[in-house]
């Protein structure tokens, strides 16, 4: 057991190799998964801009955390992918026959998902630069926002991971994700919340997506973050907990 | 006793209610090769999975080497290697960057070297570099094989290696068990085919209807067989024979 513990990050820096590989191989991930919030983008801000943007300024930088949210959202749908195909086709089995680190296979697809998300959201930045987004934030408020991105994506990666274990279908894998992805559009990503239908509004100003949304805006334009970021924070933990018990439960299952 | 590699005892594994091993004993010597004979849905895939610690048994026993499959699964793993029954290679990589990465977890010295060894002794080097998805049906199963090389295990597992497989790909494979033997190395195969067991094994088991209704070398087998009949060309009886009357006489009863 101790052999084992002392090969876990070099087992899962092969694991992470190898999915990497996967990933640059198949480029279309990548672009799938920044081609809709691009075009979100360009929609948002060339045709409905002048509409929505009324009284929010430069609306590239107002929709900015809601695109990347949106981002994260999709391509989590990935690793509910890669992790099936693996689970299904035998390449887990080999795995789990080896005398490897107990969870290896799994936490190198966790931080694929971590790696490959940031690439996507470095791609969709360098367009949103194109467009005008600008943000004169210090490198300390940039690292927070970092930070709020990385455990978002973290915990929705183990959301990913439950999906990808019970799934019974290709499809079923990746349709978990279709919810997250509209999650932003009831939310402040895109309009502020008091210009909706009091129902809608109640359900806009409590979800995770609004607070995260606030608190990456004000961190970007050096705003005080307020109460925001602690329910953010909260929103996060509490999802990456209770994912990533039924996710370990899930597995523990299968590997039994 | 030392000279079983394998030793097994009361098996028993349900999927909810279907009983699929119904106290399965049956053991292994150090060095054989050892085939599971059995009609598809017999169970031979649950009891390679159950002793290559993928799945734990309702009841019984199973050792490997001295160690309980179930309470010391890290030593198994140390000494076995499966190849299931689809090949578990990955697409994406290509045949030489499979190896390497077994190579890599099991924490050898040069992954390079033993990468570059397995793709000659199986004559993968011209598609060393190729994906795998572009591999045909024989050179998957081949690739599958030399993973499971790698890292020298005692017991290799195959599960069904040759079924699937065009007749010049399934001779390969025999050809490799054949030479894994030889090496040392002790191989459990299972098989649906009485022939290729014929061809193959050291020692033979047959599982019916959740039990072993018989093990041994295909001679012991045969004077399980009622003696042939006087005829005027004396016909030694093929296992197939053997396996239906066996069957054939649990039935009756
Ligand atoms: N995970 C499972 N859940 C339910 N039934 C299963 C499962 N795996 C196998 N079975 C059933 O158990 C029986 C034995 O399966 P298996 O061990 O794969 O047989 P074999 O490998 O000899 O063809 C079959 O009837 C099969 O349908
Ligand atoms: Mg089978």
């Amino acid at each position: 057991m101790e052999a084992t513990r002392n090969y876990f990050f070099s087992d899962v820096g092969v694991m992470l190799g190898r999915s990497m590989r996967h990933i640059f191989r198949s480029m279309d991930t990548i672009i799938t998964v920044t081609l809709t919030p691009i075009a979100m983008m360009l929609l948002f801000v060339y045709v409905f801009g002048g509409a929505l943007g009324a009284g929010t300024g430069n609306y590239v930088n107002y929709m900015m955390p809601g695109i990347w949210l949106m981002a994260i959202a999709s391509g989590i749908a990935y690793t509910s992918y890669r992790l099936f195909v693996d689970v299904r086709g035998g390449v887990f089995e080999r795995f789990h026959s080896m005398p490897i680190s107990g969870s290896a296979a799994l936490w190198g697809h966790v931080f694929t998902s971590l790696v490959s998300n940031a690439i996507s959201l470095l791609v969709i930045i360098l367009v949103a630069l194109l467009m005008g987004f600008r943000s004169s934030a210090g490198m300390l408020n940039w690292l927070a926002v970092a930070g709020i991105l990385a455990l978002f994506t973290l915990s929705l990666t183990w959301v990913a991971v439950i999906a990808g274990l019970k799934a019974q279908s290709v499809d079923g894998a990746g349709a978990f994700a279709y919810p997250l992805i509209f999650l932003p559009f009831i939310s402040s990503a895109f309009v502020p919340t008091d210009s909706m239908p009091a129902a809608v509004r109640v359900f806009a100003e409590n979800q995770p997506v609004t607070a995260i949304v606030d608190t990456i805006r004000a961190l970007l334009s050096e705003q005080p973050v307020g109460s925001d970021i602690w329910i953010a924070l909260a929103w996060c933990l509490g999802i990456l907990v209770v994912a990533y018990f039924f996710a370990m439960r899930a597995y523990r299952r299968r590997a039994a | 006793m030392p000279n079983n590699i394998i030793e097994v005892n009361g098996l028993r594994k349900a999927y909810k209610k279907l009983e699929v091993l119904k106290g399965v004993d049956f053991s292994v010597e150090r060095g054989e090769i050892f085939a599971l004979l059995g009609s598809n849905g017999a169970g031979k895939t649950t009891t390679i999975k159950i002793l290559s610690t993928l799945l734990s048994p309702d009841q019984g026993v199973a050792t490997i080497s001295g160690h309980d499959v179930t309470k010391q699964p890290q030593q198994v793993r140390a000494a076995i290697s499966l190849t299931g029954q689809f090949a578990a290679v990955d697409e994406i990589l290509t045949g030489r960057e499979n190896l390497v990465m077994i190579a890599k977890l099991r924490h050898l010295k040069s992954p390079r070297q033993i990468a570059d060894d397995l793709l000659v002794r199986f004559g993968l080097t011209e598609a060393a570099d190729r994906r795998v998805a572009t591999y045909s049906g024989g050179m998957r199963r081949r690739l599958d094989i030399a993973m499971s090389l790698i890292g020298k295990p005692q017991v290799i597992f195959l599960d069904e290696p040759t079924t699937g497989l065009d007749p010049e790909a399934r001779l390969e494979v025999w050809k490799e068990v054949k030479q894994l033997s030889a090496n040392g190395v002790t191989v459990f195969l299972t098989t649906q085919q009485l022939q290729e067991a014929e061809q193959l094994a050291d020692r033979i088991a047959i599982l019916h209807e959740g039990r072993i209704i018989a093990q041994g070398t295909l001679a012991e087998l045969k004077q399980l067989f009622p003696p042939a009949k006087k005829e005027y060309v004396e016909k030694q009886p093929t296992l197939e024979e053997i396996f239906l009357a066996i069957i054939g006489k649990k039935e009756a009863c």
